[in-house]
C-alpha cells in the first residue's frame, strides 16, 4: 500500500539507473543511515558497540571484499583471514612507523598492500577453480600468518610477538587505541563500511562488475565475448584483498585493539565465507545481513536463557547454541538457498503488491 | 648469495646423503602420515563422489565416531558390542541427513551444499559435545603404540597398524565401487544424477549408503587419530591436513587420496626435516598447501581427478 | 515455510533487542569476578578442572566463611571456547556487572584486556600466563601475574636440569632442546632459554610445533636425530598429548622430558597411557588433594552438594591451578579490605590490594595451604612476585613432587623483563610510574 511505486515516472537515464529507483526505498535507506549513525551512538551501551555493532560493521566489509570476489567473480576463496592479517599488520607497521599521517589514510594503504598480496596469489586462479581454487587459496592463508608469526619485525620485535593499535585520531577526536570511546570507533567503521559499500555497488553494477560475472558465469563464453579473464580475474582478487585489508586494519585498530596471528587464522577465513554464503552470493545488501547474522545469532542464542531467566550451565549453553546455530544454517538454507539477501527481496516483491496480491 | 644457494639446494641432500637410514625413516614416517591423512581425505572423496558435496562437516563426523565409540566403551559396553553400536549410529546419521539436509536441497549449487554441511558441522559438535563431553578419552585399541628397530630404522607399530588399515579400506573400496552392484550405482550417479535417476536408480537410497560409508570411514579414521592423540575435540581439526591431499589426489579419486596422501606426507616430512631448519621450523602446514598447489598448476583437477571439459 | 522463517526472524530481533534494556547491575553488597571459563571446545580439557577449581574455592569462601570477611563473592561463569573475540565479548557484558578483577585464561584475551584495564579499572590477574612484560609493575599497574612467569620458569627449569646432572656448569655441552607451540605464547621462553644457553654452555635447539599440532612426527624425527639430553615443551592443547606420546613411542627417557606448566595436567598423559610414565611437569603449586584445603572444599562444598565437578578429578594440577588462583584472588581482596574496610569495594581498592599482597606461610598454614603453594609477595615494582617452581612426575596414576622449590635466576630474567617492559609500555603510550609514590 505505502511501498508501491505507482506514479513514479523515470525521465531521465540518470534517475532509472539510480542505485534506489523506487522513492520509498531511497527515503528508507536515508533514514536507516541516519539512524545508524544517530540511534547507536546515542542509546547503544559499550557492549553493544563493542562487541556487537563495530565486528558487524567490520565483518561486513570483510564479507563485502569475498562477495567480489566469490559471489561477484566466481573466484571461491578461503584466504580472507590471511589477506586481513595482511592489511592488519601493514597498518601497523605503517602508523608506527609514520605516527604523522592520518589513520584513515593508512588504512588505505594497508590495503592497498593486502592488494598486492592478493594479486599475487589469485595467479593461480587462472588454471584452478571452484574447490581446487579455495583449497589453493588455503595454502596463502596458512603461509601469510605463519610469516606473520615467525618475522618478529613485524611485529616491530615486541617480545610478545602482538601488535597493539597505537593512540590515533582523526580530526582531533581519538579513534584508535584505548582511550577511544566506542562510539568513535563505531563511526569511523560505519562510515568506512557505508562508503565502501556504495562504491561497491557502483562498481559491480558496472563494466567491471558485469564482466566479472560473466567470468562467473561460464568463462570460456566470457572469454568469447572479449572480456580477459587474467586481468578481470586479478582485479577481481586484487579488490577482494583491498577491501579485506581495510577491514582487517580495522579489525586491529577499531575491534581487537592488540592482536596476535591467530586472530587471523583460518577460523576467520572460513567465518567470513559463511557470511557471504549466508548472506547470498552476488550481493551487497546480503554482505551485511550475513555478517548480522554470523555476528548476532550466537550473542543472541548465549544471552537469549539470562533474557527469560533460565540459567543453564555454560558449557550446555554452548553446546545447544552450537546445535540451534547449526540447524538454523540449514532452516534458512533450506528455505531460501539464495540467501538472506533474496529473502529480503521476495519480501520487497510482495510488500509492493500487499495488501492485494492479485 | 652462493650460501644461501648452498644451504637451500646442497647440504640438505647431502645430509639426507650422509645418514641413509635417517632418510629412511623421514620417508617412512611420512608415509605414515601420509596414510593418515589419506584415511581422512577418503570420506571427503566418496561423498564428493556421489553426491557432489564437498562434505565440510567430514572432521566433526570423525570427531563423533571416536566420541560415540569410546563413551560407550566406557559406559560398559565390550568393544566389539560398542564397535557394532557405532556403526549403527553413523548408518542412523546418514539416514537423518540424507532425510534433512540432503532431500530439501536436491540440485542445489555445490556452494549452498557445502554451506549446509557447515550447519551440520555446527549441529554435529554441539551434539556430540553435549553427549559425550568435552575431556580427553583415552582410546586402547590393542595395538601397542611402541616402536621396532628394522635394520637400524625406527618404526612404529601404531602407525604400521593405521597404513594397513588404509590400504584394507581403499582395496575394499575400489571393488566396492568397481565390481558390486550398488558400486555402479554409486559411480551413474557421480557422472550425472539426472541421467541416473531416469535409468531407475534410486537418487535416495544412493546417498544414504555413501553417506553411511563415508561415516564408517569416519570411524576407522577416528579410532587410528584418537589412538594418537586420545579422543578429543581437536580431532575435527584433522580435516585440515587433508584437505591438501584431496586436491592433490583429485576429489573425485579414491587411489588418488591414497597417492595424495603419499606424496603430502613425505613431502611436507621431507621439507620440514631438512628444509624447515633454514626457516625456523613449522612450515609444515603451508608446505603441504604449495606443494599441493604447485602439482595443481600442472593438473588442474588433480593428480587423478575427473578430466574437467569445458564447454560454452 | 516462508511465513514461518519471517515469524522467527522477527522474534528473533525482538528478543535481540532484550539486553539493551537487561544490562543493569544488581550485586548489592558482594564482589563481583567474572569468570571467562573454556568447558567447551578443543581446548575444554584444561580449561574444566580450571573453571572448577574457581568455582569450588568461591564457594567454599561462601558457605565455609560467608564470604571474604563477611562480604560475600559473587561470580559468573561465561563461555569462551578459548577464543579471543568470544572472551571479549564475555568481558564487555559481563562488566556491566562493576568487576574489580577478572581472570582472561588465555594469552589473547589477556591481551585484550590489558590496555582496557586502566581504562575500565578492573584488574587483569594473568597468573602464570599472559605477557611476562607486564610483571614490572612500573609499567602496567593494573596487570598481575604472579606468583611467576614463563620466563622465570624457564630459567628455573634449567636451574632443576642443572641440578639433575650435577651443578649448572655440568650443563656445557648438554644438548637440550626446546619444543614450543609456534605462538607468541610458545615462544615466551625461548629468549630467556638463548641467554642461558649462552651463559652455561649447553647447546639449546628450538623446535616449533605448527598450531593444532596433532601431527609431530617431523619434530620427533629431528628429536631422534639430535637426541638430546633434555627435552622442554611448551605446549597447548592437542598437542601435548601427541608430543608425550611421540617421546614415548620414539623411546625417550620420559624423566628427562619435562612440560612447562600448560603442558602437564592428568589430561596430557592419559591418553599416552604407560608411555608417559616418568614425564615431568612444572608448575607452582602442588598436584593432589592432601591439603586441608580439599578437605574443607569437600566438607563445605561437595558434601553439600554444591560441587562444580566430580569429586574424583579434585587435584588434578589444572584443578589445584583454579583453586590457587581463587586464593591469591580473595586474599588480594582481603588484603585491600584491610586498608578500605569490609564492603564491596571498588576496582581501584582492590588493584591496592594486589599490589601489597603479602602472603606468608603463616597465612597459607590459615588457608590450608601449607605445602600446598609458596609464600608471595607482591609490590609495585615486582607484579611477579618471583616465586618459584615446582618439579612433578607422572607415575602412570597421579602426579608426584619429585623436587624441592626452585628457586628461578632473579638475575637473569629481571632486566630482560624491564627491557621488555619498556618496549610493550611504549606501544600503549604509557608512562613510568615512580613506585617510591605509591603508598
Amino acid at each position: 500500500m505505502i511501498y508501491r511505486e505507482a506514479g513514479q515516472f523515470k525521465t531521465t537515464y540518470a534517475s532509472d539507473q539510480a542505485i534506489f529507483p523506487v522513492v520509498q526505498d531511497r527515503w528508507v535507506v536515508a533514514a536507516l543511515l541516519a539512524a545508524a549513525a544517530v540511534v547507536p551512538t546515542a542509546l547503544a551501551s559499550d557492549y553493544w558497540l563493542q562487541a556487537i555493532l563495530i565486528p558487524f560493521l567490520i565483518y561486513a566489509l570483510a564479507a563485502l571484499g569475498l562477495n567480489i570476489l566469490t559471489g561477484y567473480a566466481g573466484q571461491l576463496s578461503l584466504g580472507t583471514g590471511g589477506f586481513m592479517a595482511v592489511g592488519g599488520y601493514a597498518a601497523f607497521k605503517l602508523t608506527t612507523a609514520f605516527p604523522g599521517v592520518n589513520i584513515l589514510v593508512v588504512f588505505l594503504v594497508a590495503g592497498l598492500f593486502a592488494a598486492a598480496v592478493g594479486l599475487a596469489f589469485g595467479i593461480p586462479s587462472l588454471r584452478i577453480k571452484g574447490f581446487y581454487l579455495a583449497v589453493a587459496t588455503l595454502a596463502a592463508q596458512f603461509f601469510l600468518i605463519w610469516l606473520f608469526n615467525k618475522v618478529a619485525w613485524f611485529a616491530n620485535y615486541a617480545p610478545s610477538g602482538t601488535i597493539t593499535a597505537p593512540p590515533r585520531t582523526v580530526f582531533g577526536i581519538m579513534v584508535t587505541g584505548p582511550q577511544a570511546s566506542a562510539e568513535a570507533r563505531y563511526l569511523v567503521a560505519l562510515g568506512v563500511a557505508m562508503l565502501f559499500a556504495l562504491l561497491a555497488k557502483n562498481l559491480v553494477r558496472g563494466r567491471v562488475g558485469r564482466s566479472w560475472m560473466a567470468i562467473r558465469d561460464r568463462d570460456i563464453a566470457a572469454e568469447i565475448i572479449g572480456v580477459r579473464p587474467l586481468r578481470t580475474k586479478l582485479l577481481a582478487f586484487g579488490i577482494s584483498s583491498f577491501y579485506c585489508g581495510v577491514a582487517g586494519a580495522e579489525y586491529v585498530f577499531l575491534y581487537l585493539g592488540s592482536a596476535e596471528t591467530l586472530a587471523f587464522d583460518i577460523n576467520l577465513s572460513f567465518l567470513v565465507l559463511f557470511m557471504v554464503i549466508i548472506g547470498g552470493l552476488g550481493s551487497i545488501l546480503g554482505s551485511f545481513l550475513g555478517a548480522a547474522f554470523i555476528v548476532m545469532v550466537p550473542i543472541f542464542l548465549t544471552n537469549a536463557p539470562h533474557i527469560v531467566g533460565l540459567s543453564l550451565p555454560v558449557a550446555l549453553l554452548k553446546q545447544i547454541e552450537l546445535m540451534i546455530f547449526g540447524g538454523l544454517i540449514l532452516f534458512f538454507l533450506i528455505v531460501e538457498p539464495h540467501g538472506l539477501a533474496r529473502l529480503w527481496q521476495i519480501t520487497k516483491e510482495k510488500l509492493r503488491l500487499w495488501p492485494f496480491p492479485h | 648469495m652462493l650460501s644461501v644457494l648452498h644451504a637451500v639446494f646442497v647440504a640438505p641432500f647431502a645430509d639426507m646423503a650422509a645418514s641413509p637410514t635417517f632418510l629412511a625413516e623421514v620417508l617412512i614416517g611420512g608415509i605414515a602420515a601420509g596414510l593418515m591423512y589419506s584415511l581422512v581425505a577418503l570420506g571427503f572423496v566418496l561423498i564428493f563422489k556421489a553426491s557432489g558435496v564437498f562434505n565440510f562437516a567430514q572432521g566433526v563426523m570423525v570427531l563423533f565416531a571416536a566420541l560415540t565409540l569410546v563413551g560407550l566403551i566406557e559406559r560398559g559396553l565390550p568393544v566389539v558390542v560398542a564397535l557394532l553400536a557405532t556403526v549403527a549410529v553413523m548408518v542412523a546419521l546418514a539416514f537423518g541427513i540424507e532425510r534433512v539436509v540432503l532431500r530439501p536441497l536436491v540440485n542445489q549449487a555445490p556452494i549452498i551444499l557445502f554451506m549446509a554441511t557447515i550447519g551440520l558441522n555446527f549441529f554435529l559438535e554441539g551434539l556430540g559435545e553435549m553427549i559425550w563431553g568435552a575431556n580427553v578419552k583415552k582410546l586402547d585399541i590393542g595395538i601397542p603404540d611402541e616402536s621396532v628397530q628394522v635394520a637400524g630404522i625406527l618404526i612404529n607399530k601404531l602407525e604400521m597398524s593405521a597404513a594397513a588399515t588404509a590400504a584394507v579400506l581403499v582395496a575394499v573400496l575400489a571393488v566396492f565401487f568397481q565390481r558390486t552392484r550398488i558400486g555402479r550405482a554409486l559411480r551413474a550417479v557421480a557422472d550425472d544424477h539426472e541421467a541416473a535417476l531416469s535409468i531407475g536408480i534410486p537418487l535416495k537410497t544412493i546417498w544414504v549408503v555413501v553417506w553411511a560409508v563415508a561415516g564408517l570411514v569416519a570411524i576407522a579414521t577416528g579410532v587410528m587419530w584418537g589412538a594418537k592423540s586420545g579422543v578429543q575435540f581437536s580431532l575435527s581439526l584433522i580435516a585440515l591436513k587433508a584437505l591438501p591431499v584431496l586436491i592433490l589426489g583429485g576429489f573425485t579419486s579414491v587411489p588418488g587420496a591414497i597417492v595424495g596422501g603419499l606424496i603430502i606426507g613425505t613431502g611436507e616430512k621431507l621439507g620440514e626435516v631438512y628444509w624447515g631448519p633454514l626457516v625456523g621450523g613449522a612450515i609444515e602446514n603451508w608446505f603441504a598447501y604449495v606443494l599441493a598447489l604447485v602439482f595443481l598448476v600442472f593438473r588442474p583437477q588433480g593428480l587423478f581427478g575427473e578430466r574437467i571439459i569445458e564447454r560454452v | 515455510m516462508k511465513r514461518n522463517a519471517w515469524i522467527a526472524v522477527v522474534v528473533a530481533l525482538a528478543l535481540a533487542v532484550g539486553p539493551l534494556a537487561g544490562a543493569v547491575s544488581a550485586q548489592g553488597g558482594s564482589i563481583f569476578i567474572p569468570l571467562l571459563v573454556y568447558r567447551t571446545g578443543p581446548y575444554a580439557p584444561s580449561g574444566i578442572p580450571i573453571a572448577n577449581g574457581f568455582v569450588d574455592y568461591f564457594n567454599l569462601i561462601n558457605e565455609r566463611d560467608g564470604g571474604i570477611n563477611g562480604v560475600k563473592i559473587a561470580w559468573e561463569e561465561c563461555e569462551t571456547q578459548y577464543d579471543t573475540k568470544q572472551g571479549v565479548e564475555c568481558y564487555e557484558r559481563l562488566k556491566a556487572k562493576n568487576p574489580v578483577l577478572v581472570n582472561p585464561y588465555s594469552t589473547g584475551i589477556t591481551y585484550q584486556l590489558i590496555p582496557k584495564a586502566p581504562v575500565d579499572k578492573v584488574v587483569v590477574f594473568s597468573m602464570g600466563y599472559g605477557m611476562t612484560a607486564a610483571a614490572d609493575g612500573r609499567w602496567f599497574p593494573w596487570v598481575f601475574g604472579f606468583p611467576t612467569t614463563y620466563w622465570s620458569q624457564a630459567s628455573a627449569v634449567i636451574r632443576y636440569i642443572g641440578a639433575q646432572e650435577g651443578g649448572l656448569d655440568k650443563l656445557k655441552g648438554k644438548k637440550i632442546a626446546h619444543i614450543f607451540h609456534n605462538s607468541p605464547y610458545g615462544k615466551e621462553a625461548n629468549p630467556t632459554l638463548e641467554e642461558l644457553a649462552r651463559k652455561y654452555g649447553f647447546e639449546l635447539t628450538l623446535l616449533a610445533v605448527d598450531h593444532p599440532g596433532q601431527e609431530q612426527k617431523s619434530t620427533w624425527l629431528q628429536v631422534r636425530r639430535l637426541n638430546p639430553d633434555w627435552i622442554f615443551m611448551s605446549g597447548w592443547g592437542v598437542m601435548n598429548q601427541v608430543g608425550v606420546k611421540e617421546a614415548a613411542a620414539i623411546g625417550f627417557k620420559m624423566d628427562r622430558f619435562i612440560g612447562n606448566w600448560w603442558s602437564a595436567n592428568d589430561s596430557d598423559v592419559v591418553p599416552a597411557g604407560d608411555g608417559a610414565k616418568g614425564y615431568k611437569g612444572a608448575t607452582f603449586h602442588a598436584p593432589g588433594t592432601n591439603f586441608k584445603v580439599h578437605a574443607d572444599i569437600v566438607k563445605h562444598v561437595y558434601d553439600k552438594g554444591k560441587g562444580a565437578g566430580k569429586k574424583e578429578a579434585m587435584g588434578e594440577p589444572l584443578y589445584n591451578r583454579g583453586v590457587v588462583n581463587a586464593a591469591f584472588a580473595a586474599e588480594a581482596i582481603r588484603t585491600a579490605m584491610g586498608k578500605f574496610g569490609n564492603k564491596a569495594l571498588s576496582g581501584e581498592e582492590v588493584r591496592w590490594g594486589f599490589e601489597n599482597l603479602n602472603l606468608t606461610e603463616q597465612r597459607l598454614d590459615q588457608m590450608g595451604m601449607k605445602g600446598f603453594t609458596h609464600a608471595v609477595k607482591v609490590s609495585c615494582e615486582d607484579h611477579e612476585g618471583n616465586g618459584p617452581v615446582l618439579i612433578q612426575q607422572w607415575d602412570g596414576k597421579k602426579w608426584n613432587l619429585v623436587s624441592d622449590w626452585v628457586a628461578p635466576m632473579r638475575d637473569v630474567v629481571r632486566p630482560k623483563l624491564e627491557e621488555a617492559a619498556i618496549v610493550e609500555a611504549k606501544k600503549l603510550n604509557y608512562t613510568m610510574r615512580d613506585c617510591s609514590k605509591e603508598k
